[in-house]
């Protein structure tokens, strides 16, 4: 293999540009409502761009 | 800050401010993990000396691996420097909107559960199902709170909401009839054991609910062991053929079946593969939350086993994704590409400010789980928020505001962690609940493998 492979992912740091909407889901609202995590929250501008 | 760990064959370097993602081989793995606070030329002499035995490892295959770390450094994808903490208190500090609620539709229950944190649905109060004029007046107070946002989510809540289905049923009525107005759109979500499912039931969840959550341990020996119906009988047999009609006819809507694992079923893997091996795609299990001295509680002595589990589930995840039959666990979804924005990481779940709870009586709480506890009061859906002082407390929740966070990794992905974990173990909404974090992280370093597992890299060290 390659010494480095870096995966695709988005840029942290430019969405401070354009994030903050705030129209995603509450955190912990729709599955385990015993903890809190975002990472598996989804972007909703991403998605109606994609 | 980096995270570098080692999984399932996988040499990971995971970029905490960025939220770059790297595979590395051994080599590059160890370069990166000493990289910080030292010279090219000290490096450079660590590694020949680590690889003596391994000729191919030459001092211009070391800066070969420099150049490289040195190059992503620039590109902002390694060693990318922390600029959001600012971020998280002017963020929250503005005025916030309320976007979700979670509606005590009843507080009471068709179980006794024993290990409930809602203490069989009354929450250490009285039993009561909330009036259509409550709910109707929360559903007003989430729209004039709600400023600009447009997705507004309503998650019926109890106890158990089916034993309060009228009033349901009419209060999604009348939230279609007022997002209309308001240029709002509802997001509807249901909770619940499953016992008084049926055909309405199913017609109407399928129809008007967002995403239903279904309560399930897995395996029946363990489902039955703690859900029981008042006569003490387990619920397994009545819940499971109700749930799985509900899931077939749903047509691809969003659903989870949820479980909760306890000391009892460690092995919790067995009990999502069962749920799986029931024909349920979307899975979520989540520890138990309980005081340290109940029979069931997690001990030290699980962590390593559970911390096994998880990497057991994943790696059974990628087999069966390879195979076509895969399916999803909560804690494992992770979008790297398209997750959330810098200001959704760092600004907390967003409890007692973006998100309340309403009790059958209309009495506001900063979330589900503070529900009952008087020192944790809000306000009510009549007069609002009246508590700001406390609702100001819940602002300041966020990544940044912990001490016990500020070496962690993890935190762009937890946002600082559940304010009621983190009451309930310390006393306090700004403390930690590490057992909570510590399981958490090793869910995240598992998702994250998953993700590069599932991209078709191949592993530096086969296992």
């Amino acid at each position: 293999m390659t010494h480095i492979q870096t995966l695709e992912t988005r840029d942290l740091a430019g969405s401070v540009q354009n994030g903050g909407c705030g129209e995603c889901q509450t955190s912990c609202q729709s599955a385990c409502k015993t903890s809190c995590g975002v990472a598996n929250q989804q972007c909703e501008k991403c998605g109606e761009e994609a | 800050m980096i995270h570098c760990y080692q999984l399932n064959g996988y040499n990971i370097v995971l970029d905490v401010y960025s939220g770059s993602v790297h595979v590395v081989d051994d080599l590059a793995y160890d370069v990166i993990s000493m990289y910080e606070g030292r010279s090219a030329d000290e490096i450079v002499a660590a590694m020949l000396e680590k690889y003596s035995g391994q000729p191919e490892v030459t001092e211009s295959e070391i800066r070969e691996v420099l150049e490289s770390v040195e190059d992503l450094k620039a590109k902002g994808k390694l060693f990318a420097p922390d600029a959001y903490e600012h971020l998280a208190f002017d963020f929250k500090a503005r005025n916030t909107v309320i976007k979700a609620l979670c509606l005590h539709v009843a507080h009471t229950c068709n179980l006794t559960c024993e290990y409930c944190f809602a203490s069989q649905g009354k929450y250490q109060g009285e039993r009561a199902l909330m009036s259509f004029e409550v709910g109707k007046q929360a559903l007003d107070f989430l729209i004039a709170h709600s400023g600009g946002r447009r997705n507004l989510e309503v998650d019926f809540f109890g106890g158990e909401p089916l034993m309060n289905w009228d009033v349901v049923k009419r209060l999604v009525a009348y939230g279609r009839e007022q997002e209309k107005l308001h240029n709002k759109k509802f997001r509807f979500t249901l909770t619940t054991n499953g016992m008084l499912i049926d055909d309405d039931v199913i017609e109407f969840a399928n129809k008007e609910m967002h995403n239903v959550v279904l309560s399930l341990d897995g395996r029946k020996e363990v489902h039955d062991r703690l859900r029981k119906t008042a006569s003490g009988k387990g619920s397994y047999d009545i819940i499971v053929p109700k749930f799985q009609k509900l899931v077939e006819s749903r047509g691809g809507k969003g659903y989870y079946v949820r479980g909760t694992f306890t000391h009892n079923n460690v092995e919790f893997t067995k009990d999502l593969l069962h749920m799986a091996d029931l024909g349920f795609t979307e899975l979520s299990m989540e520890p138990v939350v309980c005081g340290p001295d109940e029979p069931y509680a997690l001990t030290e002595e699980d962590k390593p086993i559970l911390f096994e589990q998880y990497e057991l589930l994943a790696k059974e995840m990628i087999r069966r994704k390879k195979a076509g039959n895969g399916f999803t666990f909560y804690h494992y979804m992770i979008d790297l590409k398209a997750g959330p924005c810098v200001y959704k990481r760092i600004s907390g779940c967003g409890s007692g400010t973006e998100y309340l709870a309403v009790t059958p009586w209309g009495e506001l709480f900063p979330c589900h789980q503070f529900v009952g506890d008087p020192k944790y009061s809000m306000g009510d859906v009549w007069q609002g928020v009246t508590n700001t002082a406390l609702r100001d407390e819940f602002k300041q929740c966020n990544a940044y505001a912990r001490p016990g966070c500020r070496d962690c990794w993890a935190r762009m992905y937890c946002s600082g962690g559940c304010a009621a974990n983190a009451y309930h173990a310390t006393g306090s909404i700004k403390g930690v609940y590490e057992y909570g974090c510590d399981l958490f992280r090793k869910r995240i370093e598992c998702a994250i493998m998953m993700e590069i597992a599932n991209a078709g890299l191949e592993p530096a060290n086969k296992e």
